[in-house]
């Protein structure tokens, strides 16, 4: 026990004698996550749209009035012909276009029906997905319009209709930032506590310090409880102080308990720092144990089920997301603070992740070798 | 420039003597590029939900068997009550529920109007919307072909053309994405860790007092690994043709070019990195922690940034790898020339010189 605490105090020590470390611990997420959560918006507002209008009627000024009342869309170009467009949306000036043949309004007004076409920039195929909906909806509602116009309503609704009401639960203002608080949050904690331990071992290995410690009555367990204890509290301290940033920045309070989070904050960070630890095994130098740390990272933040769904992955990636550490958390994360969810809810992932932290652990302590 | 080669062949031999970061380099590109390349997809499958049908009649075993037909949808069967379905949510094991009100098709049928109820798990808004869109359309279809007999006047059709990515596959935008992070983060972190590392270790002192002039330091530490960025640039071109299927379908020269231009801005970042850092560790904060994330959500990678509010939108103007993607994507999916892009490859040449001036600047400082 003793030895313990005299590892523990050699190591925060050093952690404290780096003042630029200790400042890009602290400042690096707290920006990040005042900064980052407000770029995730899918809501699209004020899509670029070119219109060709061939009909230049009542008609289409009318649908077009209509397009750009909406909110939407935003004119940024009018051409002549659909090709003018076409070099308006190569140049990234327009990602819709709104195209109205001649005789648009004479076809809907005898001929009972009329053509629109409208061509959207698909690089991105969801944003793009989204804007052909709202022109579609704006169209359908401009397309009602019209027919009121031209017939009289009879008294009784003589077709069926399905009456569809949604309620959004847990977030019902449907605010995207709720939602990515908390994932950035467990990004960020993920982020330090990693990189610092994975480093960590491996710098004492290249400074040569490592065979002092070797040699010395140290037991392996020891060594390794040393070098987790100290980077546990940082990783639980740039928890506290996210939840600190997103209460007074986002007003976002846990609907949970927090106490429960910090459970499974603890384990969390038990599994991620021995997993850290495993790597700075590995590693013989600190480039090594950096590029690992980026490999793993990526892997594991883009896998975590903020930027997509897990759910819309193919099998495969939903069997590499099943083994990464991170998804649990995010995923427990949004459940506790938007959700509410208690003890009995998350016991499946507690249990998950304990195991992870078991795992992890062993293979650390297993792959440190007390020889040179 | 003999001494030059001396050093640039020292470097190399640096470089390939540690096998292990050499396959971490070469082989990370790739391996990245297929995991996001395909698993990264925005398109809605196997969403789970439940329906609560307490009604039980045509109508609704109608819809039911249109929303279970559909591939977006995996419908879980075991819910019976309005509590069950709240402990669900609670538990995340589905994303949305469709309750049919009593007496469906009667009400159907007899008053022309039936309820129904979404509730959606909308802790993720976006895909709670997208989820109750898919519904809705369903069940507006089915209401089409309920009426199909009776022929609307006056009906509006519209054609819709999805330009450059027809099929609206995920890749066509997450490649692009993709390659502008890992060449940016790649490119900053090897350089600016190999510059430190002699820091650290005491050899810059050795090199500095060298008749080697700083200048030729540098470029010795940096030229290996812009070739080895040069390597990683043509398996991303191969995997991204052949595996991942997306035709370059502009100058593949002109691809080429704006990618060594990105690459040596973000060689030049790592260089800006290590001069304003002198542990290894500290480097790797920078590179890791203060790239990574503001590059993946800024740079219009993983979100578009016309949806941005508005200072953020003028803050990711200084993130290299959003100049970077929009060219890729201009010329190798829209297929278009320099002179629509003369402006970003602009951008990426002013924010090098930038980078460079200033690591210049604080290079000195620190020979004195």
């Amino acid at each position: 026990m003793r030895t313990l605490l005299f590892l523990l105090k050699k190591e925060f020590l050093q952690i404290s004698r780096n003042k630029l470390m200790i400042r890009m611990i602290f400042v690096l997420p707290v920006v990040q996550l005042i900064i980052l959560p407000n770029a995730a918006n899918y809501e699209m507002k004020n899509i670029n749209m070119s219109i060709v209008d061939h009909d230049h009627s009542e008609y289409s000024r009318k649908l077009i009035n209509k397009f750009t009342s909406s909110g939407y869309f935003q004119l940024t170009d009018v051409s002549g012909s659909y090709k003018d467009a076409l070099i308006v949306v190569e140049q990234d000036e327009a990602d819709l276009i709104v195209d109205i043949p001649q005789g648009f309004e004479r076809d809907l007004i005898k001929d009972d029906k009329a053509k629109i076409m409208i061509a959207a920039n698909a690089i991105n195929g969801q944003t793009s997905g989204l804007a052909v909906n709202y022109a579609n909806s704006i169209i359908k509602d401009f397309n009602s319009e019209v027919r009121v116009e031209w017939i009289q309503p009879p008294r009784l609704n003589p077709q069926p209709a399905i009456e569809i009401t949604t309620s959004n639960w847990f977030n019902p203002k449907m605010n995207y930032k709720y939602f990515m608080v908390p994932g950035v949050l467990v990004l960020l904690v993920t982020l330090v506590g990693f990189l610092l331990t994975a480093i960590n071992i491996v710098k004492e290995k290249e400074d040569g310090t490592i065979e002092q410690l070797n040699v010395s009555p140290i037991k392996k367990y020891q060594f390794i409880l040393g070098k987790l204890i100290p980077f546990w509290i940082l990783g639980n301290i740039v928890l506290s102080v996210g939840f600190g940033v997103s209460f007074f920045v986002y007003g976002i309070f846990p609907a949970g308990s927090p106490l429960l989070i910090y459970l499974f904050a603890a384990i969390y960070l038990i599994a991620l720092l021995g997993f850290g630890l495993f790597v700075s095994t590995l590693a013989e130098t600190q480039q090594q144990a950096m590029f690992i740390s980026y490999f793993f990272m990526t892997i594991f933040i883009l896998l975590g089920g903020l930027f997509a769904p897990i759910e819309n992955m193919p099998n495969w990636a939903r069997i590499l997301a099943y083994l990464n550490p991170v998804s649990y958390f995010i995923e427990v994360m949004r459940m506790i603070v938007l959700k509410g969810s208690g003890f009995t809810d998350i016991l499946r992932y507690l249990v998950i992740i304990s195991l992870f932290a078991v795992a992890f652990n062993a293979l650390a302590i297993f792959n440190y070798k007390k020889t040179v | 420039m003999k001494q030059l080669l001396t050093f640039i062949r020292k470097e190399f031999h640096h470089i390939l003597r540690d096998k292990r970061s050499m396959l971490v380099l070469l082989g990370l590109p790739v391996v990245q590029l297929l995991i996001f390349g395909f698993a990264i997809t925005t398109e809605t499958r196997n969403a789970s939900i439940a329906v609560l049908d307490n009604s039980k009649d045509e109508a609704t075993q109608n819809i039911i068997t249109r929303i279970e037909s559909s591939t977006y949808f995996d419908i879980d069967r075991t819910l019976v009550s309005n509590e069950q379905i709240e402990k669900a949510f609670k538990t995340g094991r589905i994303k949305l529920a469709v309750v049919f009100q009593p007496d469906f098709q009667n009400e159907l049928l007899h008053t022309n109007k039936a309820q129904m109820q979404i509730i959606t798990d909308a802790s993720d808004p976006n895909q709670a919307n997208t989820l109750t869109n898919y519904i809705s359309a369903i069940v507006s279809d089915y209401q089409q072909e309920l009426n199909q007999n009776k022929n609307l006047p006056y009906t509006i059709n519209t054609e819709i053309r999805m330009l450059y990515n027809p099929q609206l596959k995920g890749e066509y935008s997450s490649v692009p994405g993709v390659m502008g992070m890992i060449l940016l983060l790649i490119s900053a972190m090897m350089t600016s860790i190999s510059i430190v590392k002699e820091k650290e270790i005491g050899t810059m002192e050795i090199l500095l007092v060298s008749p080697m002039k700083p200048s030729i330091v540098i470029a010795s530490k940096v030229i290996p690994y812009f070739i080895v960025s040069l390597i990683n640039v043509a398996t991303i071109l191969l995997i991204s043709v052949f595996v991942l299927g997306i035709p370059i379908k502009g100058s593949i020269i002109l691809l080429s070019f704006v990618t060594i231009l990105y690459i040596v801005c973000a060689l030049s970042l790592g260089i800006l990195i290590s001069t304003v850092t002198s542990s290894q560790q500290a480097a790797m904060i920078i590179s890791l922690m203060g790239l990574m994330l503001p590059v993946v959500m800024l740079s219009g990678y993983a979100f578009p940034v016309a949806n941005m509010p508005l200072i953020l939108q003028i803050i990711s103007n200084i993130i290299p790898a959003k100049w970077y993607i929009i060219m890729v994507k201009d010329v190798m999916i829209k297929g278009i020339g320099i002179a629509e892009i003369w402006k970003e490859i602009l951008i990426i040449i002013g924010m090098t010189i930038f980078f460079l001036i200033i690591s210049l600047k604080r290079f000195k400082v620190r020979l004195q």
